[in-house]
């Protein structure tokens, strides 16, 4: 507007959709900023706005008589005129002209001047604000990406790698995430009396702080699991230590079950959680309910511990809101009635997720937005599968070897009892096989390796869902084990008879069977007590 | 489940010399307890007491001494009891006939007044 010999100031408006915190800045391309800009915004209520979105051209400020503050503000700073900008009716900008250096009036010229210049100016100016606009959008776009894919790692890095393999037990996991990523995450902690610990979880809110909140929580969880036994115990402490460290309105719904292999007994809290789902395999399905609070809201919370037992076939469901809640084209939610029915139609077993997805696709139906993310775990513990003559299959709970050096024995019995331990035995059979398997370990270490410490005595433990058999195999294998006789304790006391020779007789005595074989290397012993817990 | 050396502590309790075992009892144990039978024998030829309660673990070792103290208290005319026997070796006992020569007790008060053997 170098013609009026003015000073002139020019500030693009906010559009409708702007918000107050993202107000639109000079174009790129302006002349500089402190030549052109007053450095206020004109407010959106202000009557004036409405005033020049309305004219007709050149406004002389002089002959307004609007109560507008920024009609006031526009005078003190020495505008006399205001060319509004106007693009396909919206107000996108306006030229404010200040006095005249000569101090004479405009012109007519000079107001058709202002006018054909605004015409043409008004769509340029709406063009570049869009070319801006959408600018910013790419900038916000990409921050908002790279925000997504560094919550999305965090959450996929401490996801586990692989479901456990667990002998007579099939694990299965599926983890959907949305494209917005929440906050769902599972976890599988190996315990030390050999139970299985299932984690499954879901933080509020969502992106990095949902991802943060999941490291620590998965975190604290893990570091309660290993030091705590009861599962409403390890919720309890989680919660105290993550509640004053959560940020406001941020919670974590959670479920922590701990599987016991041996037994099929799965003890579990749940921390406002959905509830999981048991699929009977003689039918029916079960909810497991435990009362708690969600993780992070109030310290000192208690966690209600539950028990349930596995029967060989059932299947355990454990899952996210982002199955339940989803929404079809009409807006209904799959719901917790129709995951029911669902599972109870599959039948269970790792199958169950892709029935369950494929359920959910069909409901969803095609184009749909996840608006969640889909966690689902299912744990079956598999029906023992019978040989030919009928005997179910033995489960082999772990295996080791050892020196055979004196002593040994009493780290067998340690190693038997540690990988027996979700065994239901009695304490009477606890110690019954701690005798019986001293003793055989000892014979083998003595016997049938010689003390010969580089050759090792083997020991494995196995389960039926009704019997625990311990098998000892030492190299003694070319000498014969003589029976198991009742030793003449008349006879010993008599010194007729030396006072030892009571091994072989003890171990039959410990165990309800006892069997000596041979391969013609190797003694194998099997010790074998029957379960008289089993199926409680 | 670390091996527990054996202790024994002798001491004359109403007459009865009685033998406190701590710690487990197999074969490497012999000198310990001989020296613990030598000690107890000094206060008389009366009834002798094995006092099992602070004992942990029992091998078939184990037993054998005790067999042989057994047949040593025979030979010398001396009786010999026991007390404070876990359900568990208290069993073994039993299977190997050990509470047959040995009267048993529930613990040392009860054997050393001689009533109600387990």
């Amino acid at each position: 507007m170098t013609t009026t010999k003015s000073r002139r100031s020019f500030w693009p408006l906010r559009r409708k959709e702007q918000t107050e915190e993202t107000p639109v800045q000079a174009l790129p391309d302006a002349p500089p900023v402190q030549d052109i800009l007053l450095g206020w915004d004109i407010a959106p209520n202000d009557p004036l706005l409405a005033y020049f979105l309305h004219s007709s051209g050149a406004v002389e400020l002089s002959r307004l008589n609007l109560d507008s503050p920024a009609l006031r503000r526009l005078k003190d700073e020495g505008v006399v005129m205001v060319v509004p900008l106007v693009s396909q009716g919206e107000l996108v900008g306006i030229i404010n002209i200040g006095q005249r250096r000569s101090d004479q009036e405009y012109s007519s010229d000079d107001r058709r001047l202002l006018n054909d210049l605004a015409v043409q100016a008004a769509p340029a100016v709406r063009v570049a604000q869009l070319v801006r606009q959408q600018e910013l959008a790419a900038v916000e776009r990409e921050r908002i990406e790279t925000e997504l894919r560094v919550a999305r790692t965090i959450q996929q890095t401490l996801l586990p790698k692989e479901v456990p393999a667990l002998e007579g037990w099939d694990i299965a996991a599926l983890w959907q995430p949305a494209r917005e990523v929440s906050g769902d995450f599972y976890d599988f902690i190996h315990l030390d009396n050999g139970c299985l610990g299932v984690i499954i979880a879901d933080v509020t809110d969502k992106g990095v702080p949902a991802a943060l909140v999941m490291a620590t929580t998965r975190t604290l969880l893990r570091a309660a699991a290993e030091r705590l036994v009861a599962p409403g115990d390890v919720l309890a402490r989680a919660n105290d230590v993550l509640c004053p460290d959560i940020p406001p309105k941020m919670f974590v719904t959670c479920l922590y079950a701990v599987v016991n292999p041996a037994s099929g007994h799965v003890r579990y809290a749940n921390a406002g959680h959905d509830m999981p789902y048991v699929r009977r395999t003689a039918g029916g399905i079960e909810e497991l309910r435990a009362r708690g609070m969600p993780l992070g809201l109030l310290p000192g919370m208690p966690y209600e511990e539950k028990e349930i037992v596995l029967q060989p076939g059932d299947t355990l469901l454990l899952y996210s809101d982002g199955l339940v809640e989803a929404h079809n084209a009409q807006r209904e939610m799959l719901g917790f009635p129709q995951l029911r029915s669902l599972v109870e139609e599959h039948g269970g077993g790792a199958d169950l997720i892709p029935f369950l997805m494929q359920q959910l696709e069909t409901f969803t139906g095609p184009g749909w937005e996840q608006e969640d993310d889909v966690t689902l775990l299912t744990v079956q513990r598999l029906a023992a599968p019978e040989h030919e003559d009928g005997e179910p299959a033995w489960r082999v709970l772990g295996e080791f070897d050892l020196p055979s050096e004196p002593g040994n024995e009493r780290l067998a019995i340690e190693q038997v009892m540690q990988l027996a331990a979700g065994v239901p035995l009695t304490a009477k059979q606890i110690d019954r096989l701690k005798t019986a398997v001293g003793e055989t370990t000892m014979n083998a270490i003595e016997h049938g390796n010689d003390f010969q410490a580089e050759v090792p005595a083997h020991i494995a433990v196995l389960a039926t869902d009704a019997m625990l058999r311990v098998r000892i195999v030492d190299h003694g294998g070319n000498q014969t084990i003589p029976t198991a006789e009742t030793p003449d304790l008349d006879a010993k006391l008599a010194g007729v008879q030396s006072p030892r020779g009571w091994g072989l007789f003890l171990i039959k005595n410990m165990v309800d069977e006892m069997t000596v074989d041979t391969d013609g290397e190797h003694h194998i012993v099997e010790l074998t007590l029957k379960l008289e817990g089993a199926g409680a | 489940m670390n091996s527990q050396p054996l202790q024994a502590t002798t001491r004359l309790n109403n007459g009865v010399a009685v033998i406190v075992l701590t710690g487990d009892i197999d074969g490497s144990q012999e000198a310990t307890l001989q020296a613990a039978y030598a000690e107890a024998a000094r206060h008389g030829a009366g009834p002798m007491l094995l006092n099992f309660g602070g004992v942990g673990y029992i091998n078939s070792t184990g037993i054998a001494l005790i067999v042989g103290l057994l047949a040593r208290t025979r030979t010398e005319r001396r009786q010999l009891l026991a007390c404070d026997l876990s359900e568990h070796y208290r069993e073994i006992f039993e299977i190997t006939r050990l509470s047959d020569f040995m009267t048993t007790y529930a613990d040392e008060s009860a054997a050393v007044a001689g009533v109600d053997p387990v």
